[in-house]
């Protein structure tokens, strides 16, 4: 008989859960319901009092590690409460968000409770035991798994179930004690881009990903950069997305090579990049190589704008293929956005 | 040398990112069609924190800096020979299998175990270096279930960048959701980094530094042990390649008017 603990965490705040806790909460309840499982959720956060609430109607048994040393993210301290809600709770399987906080220690709280972690898990399912489904050698590969062996810790990717949005009441938490180490690392806090500097945007619905190609020669035999950058910032005010790039060129400004330079490594999708997840993503001068397209595995609705007709994104990996000048597009696009905005 | 560092660098070697991949499955689970043969190269993210390593090693005299990798010794030996020329370090090879499909756990022990028992590494002083993830497993976590055994509690996970300060001390930048980078500050070694791109450009290739590390590579590849990994219960139902292929409308006909006028019809719908 299988048993459940969902691991949640405030967010920034403080004052609630952070959404990837909600999205595992949501992942435990169906995981509860197909199991016929217990589900038993645990908070870590300053004061849980009040982000409890927003799981009254959950019908979990509610566990707590709070104070001031669990406010900000850190291996130390993130470990021994997660380390001690699942001691409290004593359940076969442990639901991780998979957020940059959890992601840090669920595997070294595995390893202490005697356990086994799978990561980056996109669904659930089996109807007696649980099958998880995970990608390897970076989206390239998909597998579905399971595993004898208990506790078993899975991480769930952040974006693949919904939201927990149960009715808010006066949630009962159970307070457990968490043991800490002596704590060597302090927090200092977040850094950064200035805020209409800041280009990723995971929560929106538009990805855009500029290549390589805004930087190379254009017809005329010039390189514009500068209006590259302009063209690629207009668009990102005007529609709000969130920007991605290739390996190569983010990769330019270690070359010594022209750079648009609001892109970082941060930026990069693909196999040594990220793999975001946005309802809708326009590829722009870059050609849609497979260790770039790897990086779009989660992009629903695709769509290209490339001066090359036979290039990778024309061969089943984009939806539609302009084949045009992206200077060109973006230019009449953002006119035409900035006109409706008007 | 009150800032000498001990820098264990965990990496392994993975298929050249631009290969076909075909999953087959074999009497001992998944793998990949022809793994042996296709061209590898050192785990791009793994081979930042090489780079990193070494940035760091030569500002701090005294320091020393391991290579730390499992897989075929044939493989390692081939990749070692583009990877030697790029920095100084002494490798540790483990004879072992190649590719993601083996359980991290045992991946882990393995490493732990080894360098637990490397020669002359003062743990005190020890920097545990590697990818945040792998570019095969791509789980995340075999450098963290190291540092769990190696009874290192200081982690941090998509690391860019560490500064070392004077006391021994450092700043690390890692990370987080939104295209943002928390920053602690540690009191000091032991410390597990985790690195995503981090800030340098992949060195260029010296042959000094080549020949200088391959007089000891060869003989520590010749005596490399051999490491059998358990599954750990871990049992694959299966594993296969994406079917989804997208039928492309390739529009070559439209004009920058026509074709922006289209795009602001795709964005607004819902």
């Amino acid at each position: 008989m299988e048993s459940i603990l969902v691991l949640t965490h405030a967010d920034e705040s403080g004052f609630a859960l952070s959404k990837a806790s909600l999205e595992a909460v949501t992942a435990g309840k169906e995981l509860a319901t197909q199991l016929k499982a217990s589900l038993t959720i645990g908070i870590v956060a300053a004061d849980a009092a009040i982000v409890a609430n927003s799981l009254a109607s959950t019908g979990a048994h509610l566990l707590a590690v709070t104070g001031e040393a669990f406010n900000q993210p850190r291996y130390a301290s993130d470990a021994a409460a997660c380390e001690a809600l699942c001691r409290a709770a004593q359940t076969t399987i442990i639901l991780v968000p998979g957020t940059s906080r959890f992601a840090r220690v669920a595997a070294g709280v595995a390893h202490r409770l005697g356990g086994f972690i799978d990561t980056h898990i996109t669904a659930l399912g089996g109807a007696d035991t649980v099958e998880a489904t995970r990608w390897y050698y970076r989206q390239r590969v998909e597998a579905v798994i399971s595993r004898d062996a208990r506790p078993w810790f899975l991480l769930l990717d952040a974006g693949t179930h919904s939201a927990y949005a149960g009715q808010p009441g006066a949630a009962q938490v159970e307070q457990i004690a968490a043991e800490l180490p002596a704590l060597r690392t302090i927090v200092s806090g977040l850094r950064a881009p200035a805020q209409d500097a800041q280009t990723i945007r995971p929560d929106v619905k538009l990805l855009l990903v500029a290549g390589a190609g805004w930087t190379k020669k254009q017809p005329d035999g010039q390189i514009h950069v500068k209006e590259a950058g302009e063209l690629i910032l207009g668009f990102l005010r005007v529609t709000g997305a969130s920007l991605g790039s290739s390996k190569s060129l983010v990769d330019q400004g270690g070359e010594g090579e022209p750079v648009l330079p609001f892109l970082t490594h941060m930026n990069q999708i693909g196999q040594t990049g990220s793999t975001p997840r946005h309802a809708k993503g326009l590829s722009t001068c870059c050609h849609g190589e497979e260790p770039h397209v790897v990086g779009w595995r989660f992009i629903a609705d695709r769509r290209a704008i490339s001066l090359d007709p036979n290039c990778g994104w024309a061969r089943g990996k984009a939806d539609v293929v302009y084949v045009a000048d992206a200077f060109q597009v973006i230019a009449k696009l953002n006119a035409l956005l900035e006109a409706a905005k008007a | 040398m009150p800032n000498a560092v001990h820098i264990v660098v965990c990496a392994g070697i993975v298929p050249d990112p631009l290969q076909t991949l075909e999953p087959i499955t074999g009497p001992t689970g998944p793998g990949l069609k022809n793994e042996m043969v296709l061209p590898a190269v050192l785990d791009p993210w793994a081979a930042s924190s090489l780079y990193e390593a070494a940035n760091l090693a030569a500002k701090n005299p005294g320091s020393k800096l391991w290579l730390v990798s499992l897989g075929p010794k044939a493989k390692l030996q081939q990749v070692m020979m583009t990877v030697a020329q790029k920095v100084a370090f002494e490798l540790v090879p483990i004879d072992g299998p190649i590719g993601g499909f083996p359980d991290a756990h045992s991946t882990a022990a393995v490493l732990a175990e080894t360098i637990a028992a490397l020669p002359g590494l003062d743990r005190s002083k020890l920097l545990l270096f590697g990818g945040w993830e792998s570019a095969t497993r791509g789980a995340g976590v075999t450098l963290q279930l190291v540092g769990e055994r190696l009874g290192i509690t200081d982690q941090f996970q998509g690391v860019d960048q560490i500064d070392l300060r004077e006391d021994g001390s450092f700043e690390v930048l890692e990370r987080v959701e939104g295209g943002k980078h928390q920053l602690s500050v540690c009191a000091g070694t032991p410390a597990v980094l985790g690195w995503a791109t981090g800030n340098l450009a992949e060195p260029r290739n010296n042959p000094q530094v080549g020949m200088a590390n391959m007089r000891t590579i060869m003989p520590a590849l010749a005596k490399a042990k051999a490491a059998k990994l358990e599954a750990n219960g871990l049992r694959y139902l299966s594993a296969s390649l994406p079917k989804q292929q997208r039928t492309t409308r390739v529009v070559k006909d439209l004009t920058p008017d026509q074709i922006a006028a289209e795009l602001v019809a795709w964005i607004g719908a819902e």
